[in-house]
């Protein structure tokens, strides 16, 4: 067996500390080391983003991040979010606007989203949908996925103004 | 969209968010590979490199060795099974020609991917480091790839057969030769449907638990309780022995309309090793080893009369089945067969299928599953036919539909379509196209070097898939009745819980039963729970497939319920002194009609039933089982148009506008109809532009992973202009029909006859899909070129 390395991460705000080989994908370590298992895996080559999460702020595909990269860091994923009582407004706009079928892709699609709009909170159609260009869908052909993330940001300028 | 101005009175009808959304939009819903078991091992499997070859030997000793392993498995330890998998095809008269298929090679491989050895271990990690341990000798056999070459064969796939074909399949109505006697103008072409990935974005994955005579697998399937049938039978345990659960599904696409090897070895490998087993699909294995789709190369020839009026359609199909038969293989292309008029009135067609054996992944249903392909062949042939008579597409399509006062209308094979107002959703259609001001723009655009196009598409395609009397085996010939079950279970609370025989995986099934329990039964959809996809709650079920799980489905919670509801009515009536057929639900209450003050909720009706203090010779409790069979499938249809632009320097193809008028009978729930069609339509745009399943000439897989494979994306789409009409079918009290794979059924050809419309001006009539850049290029450099490889020119 391989050596083992110690890696302390931050994810959704409680912070762990796990010993991994050190070619443990981040996206391994967050389902089967920590069961946050809302992060999902769909391809072997980083094309179908169901694996994105936050790494300190910033989204990444967590198949393509070894555990030991994320050492010290923060990592949000779908569930460091919002809870079924408590959703974030991402969460609500795919909800409300049918922007999910099957709901293999739509953590991955939730994170990209709001990762997003963190960046640009006011985007145009084009921009979201090249936005998204990271993470497929083979349910929804995309269309309500577009509509929540504009949803989204529209409701969202209703709160901060 | 509007169909009506009318609100619905109930819960049926009406947009309401889905039941299933809170759990998947929160992180919390759980797919197979969510589920961990105390002393859980993985199986990483060996495949195949070789598209055909003979096992010489296999060497696991360096994989047993690695710390971790717990065993290798070959074909050979195998031998204990009850049979080899599935076909369940078994057409009355016809021969097929059909190889035993076992989970793990037995001396030969048949195409790349097929599975020689399997690890057992302790993680996932370790099982593909041994598995890739595992040394295998081959002596390569002569390979065949493409279909024309294996039909004409030797070599073949299976030796044992002396050719290549499976079998041959034929239906006709009227006579075709003297329908094209009677023509002015007759249209030839060859339609080459190809090849495309299912491409869930979940793969396949299972766990199987076999402990003290029982086992429990946990499938990511679309058909829980055919998998447990077949589990039972082929490990010689008895139904009652084996459970089958199918938890979240992430989509399925056909591909999971499956009884697949990988989930008989695990099952096997739990009962052989004590432990409980599981395996998850990696990308590139579903690439090449879950079963693909269409496939298929068509001769077909339409004739008409200088007015437009077909006389004649004859479709030749040689449909590439891959290296083996699946559980319903050389059944699918008879699926088109049984629309190949379309929506069109036709007094002579005939189909003439015949399957064949390549070195290829086997195909099987896809989304739409013989019928995409049928629709591909009628529409992309029948603007052909007006552009040579010079009539308008839109034009000639109205002259042939099938009026609205034929329905119930019997088509020239016999297949009776169950109600249809085609002039409607074309005349919708034309309510949201200006194809006037279209034709200006287009003449104005191509003047300045743009070239833009207009293709439509009018369809109708064979769903709901039931009834057991015509697809079962005194009928086409399937081993299984396609009834549907369902049970409803009112708790002494008023708390609702219905068992359907279906197995959803995103289609909002969860939502749009509730709604029709809801209605019937004066409760609020929140209180109704469908439990869906597992064999050990409630009765035998038939799955979801073939856009049945409403028509056949949800009917069968409608007639479940409406017992229900006969047994509430008779407690109620007792209760009030009132008449049974006097009861009625209004305002959530059973009350009696004219006297709604006085009513009874169902909760109150089911403390009665369970206390036992129901009517004399009434049995407590209230709880019904339905099984359903329908007479006569569903036949939804719709009128769809498609404009994109084509780059005629570099081939490039935009597709700029789509809009889809569908009917699929009365609407449930409009937005999960509208999120279908997106989603469909969306699967066959990929399969007209950019997806292609593509081997090379020594049947290696080009396209083995997403990096190849094109799936489509955002940016590549526009948004979709979805409307509907509402013509109920007659075959089911709802009034519902399919809508899963229609979008899919009538995309392809709109965006095909666009792109030809968009490039006519430059001589060219035809591509075959898929209209990547590089043949619909090669089309404008040459429009005459001929079809010139078995990878297809731009005109194969």
């Amino acid at each position: 067996m391989s050596s083992t390395v110690n890696v302390r991460l931050n994810v959704n705000g409680t912070e762990h500390e796990l010993e991994v080989e050190p070619r443990l994908l981040l996206v391994h370590a967050l389902r089967d080391e920590l069961g946050l298992t809302g992060t999902h895996v769909g391809c072997d080559t980083s094309n179908c983003g169901a694996c994105t999460v936050h790494l300190n702020g910033e989204s990444v595909k967590s198949c393509t991040v070894l555990a030991v990269q994320a050492d010290g860091a923060e990592v949000t994923t779908i569930e460091g979010l919002g809870t079924e009582d408590n959703l974030h407004p991402m969460q609500e706009a795919f909800w409300n606007n049918h922007g999910l079928q099957c709901g293999y892709c739509t953590p991955g699609m939730i994170m990209s989203a709001t990762a997003l709009l963190a960046e640009n909170s006011d985007p145009t159609e084009d921009e979201v949908r090249h936005a998204l260009e990271g993470n497929l869908c083979r349910c929804t052909g995309y269309h309500n996925i577009v509509k929540a993330v504009l949803d989204a940001a529209e409701k969202s300028k209703g709160v901060t103004a | 969209m509007s169909v009506t101005d009318e609100a619905p009175a109930g819960h049926v009808g009406r947009v309401m968010r889905r039941k299933e959304d809170p759990r998947l939009i929160t992180g919390r819903a759980r797919y197979v590979d969510d589920i961990v078991l105390p002393g859980m091992l993985w199986a990483s499997f060996v495949r195949s490199p070789e598209a055909h070859a003979t096992i010489v030997s296999i060497d696991a000793s360096a994989a047993v060795a690695r710390d971790g392993v717990h065993a290798v498995f070959t074909g050979e330890d195998m031998s204990d099974l009850g049979g080899p998998l599935p076909m369940a095809w078994v057409p009355p008269g016809v021969e097929v020609n059909n190889p035993e298929h076992w989970p793990l090679a037995r001396g030969t491989v048949k195409h790349v991917g097929d599975p020689v050895a399997v690890v057992v271990g302790e993680d996932r990690y370790v099982v593909q480091d041994a598995a890739e341990d595992v040394i295998v000798e081959y002596d390569p056999l002569p390979v065949v790839v493409d279909a024309e070459a294996a039909i004409a064969g030797p070599p073949f796939v299976h030796e044992q057969f002396g050719t290549n074909q499976v079998h041959q399949w034929s239906l006709a109505g009227g006579d075709v030769e003297a329908g094209f006697a009677e023509a002015d103008v007759v249209v030839e072409r060859r339609v080459v449907n190809h090849r495309i990935a299912g491409a869930p974005i979940e793969c396949r994955g299972v766990l199987a638990d076999y402990r003290a005579g029982s086992l429990t697998l946990w499938s990511a399937t679309q058909v829980p309780h055919f998998v447990r049938l077949f589990m039972a039978l082929l490990l010689g345990l008895g139904e009652d022995h084996v459970r089958v659960i199918a938890p979240e599904v992430g989509g399925g696409f056909g591909q999971k309309l499956q009884v697949y090897g990988e989930e008989l070895f695990a099952c096997w490998a739990s009962r052989k090793l004590g432990r409980p087993v599981k395996w998850i699909e990696t990308r590139s294995e579903n690439m090449s080893v879950a079963h693909q789709g269409r496939d298929q190369i068509s001769t077909v020839k339409m004739g008409a009369k200088r007015d437009g009026t077909i006389t004649a359609f004859h479709v030749k199909i040689l449909a590439d089945f891959g290296a083996y038969n699946m559980i319903l293989t050389p059944l699918i292309p008879s699926l088109g067969a049984f629309v190949m008029g379309g929506c069109y009135k036709i007094p002579n067609v005939q189909t003439d299928i015949t399957g064949v054996f390549t070195n290829k992944c086997p195909t099987d249903a896809i989304r739409g599953a013989g019928r995409p392909e049928a629709t591909q062949m009628i529409e992309v042939t029948l603007d052909q036919l007006a552009h040579e008579l010079g009539m308008d597409p839109v034009e000639i399509r109205r002259r042939n539909f099938i009026p609205k006062e034929d329905f119930p209308a019997e088509t020239a094979t016999g297949v009776i379509y169950d109600s249809g107002d085609y002039h409607k959703t074309l005349d919708k259609l034309m309510e949201h196209v200006d194809v006037e001001a279209f034709r200006a723009e287009q003449a104005q655009l191509r003047s300045e070097g743009v070239y833009r196009g207009i293709g439509f598409c009018t369809w109708t395609e064979i769903c709901g898939l039931a009834p057991s009397r015509i697809t079962g085996p005194n009928g086409v010939g399937v081993q299984a009745g396609l009834w549907e079950s369902a049970m409803i279970r009112v708790h002494n609370t008023g708390a609702v819980t219905v068992y359907t025989g279906t197995s959803p995986h995103g289609q909002g099934l969860e939502t749009a039963m509730a709604q029709i329990v809801a209605d019937k039964l004066g409760v609020d959809p929140s209180v109704v729970e469908i439990i869906h996809g597992d064999t050990s709650m409630g009765p035998e079920g038939r799955n979801t497939y073939g856009s049945r799980s409403l028509a056949t489905g949800g009917e069968a919670v409608a007639k479940a319920t409406d017992k229900i509801v006969d047994k509430v009515k008779a407690i109620v009536a007792a209760e009030l002194e009132a008449a049974p057929d006097d009861i009625e639900v209004t305002g959530g209450k059973f009350a009696v009609r004219g006297s709604p003050d006085k009513g009874m909720a169902l909760a109150d009706v089911a403390g009665i039933a369970y206390v036992g203090a129901v009517p004399e010779g009434m049995e407590p409790g209230l709880e019904e089982t339905t099984f359903y069979d329908p007479e006569n499938f569903v036949f939804p249809f719709g009128a769809h148009a498609c404009i994109v632009d084509v780059d005629a320097e570099t081939g490039k193809v935009v597709v700029r506008r789509y809009v889809a008028v569908d009917d699929c009978g009365r609407a449930i729930n409009p937005m999960l109809i509208e999120g279908q069609i997106h989603g469909g339509v969306v699967f066959g745009i990929g399969q007209a532009l950019y997806e292609r399943v593509h081997y090379d000439d020594q049947g290696q897989l080009i396209t083995g992973t997403f990096v190849d494979y094109a799936l489509p994306t955002a940016a590549e789409l526009p948004n979709f202009e979805t409307d509907r009409t509402e013509t109920p079918s007659p075959v089911n009290s709802l009034g519902a029909k399919g809508v899963g794979e229609a979008g899919t059924i009538a995309a392809s050809a709109a965006v095909t006859n666009a792109v030809i419309d968009a490039l006519r001006p430059l001589g060219v009539d035809y591509i075959n899909m898929p209209l990547t850049p590089m043949r619909v290029w090669a089309a404008i450099a040459d429009p005459a070129r001929p079809a010139a490889s078995p990878e297809g020119g731009p005109r194969s």
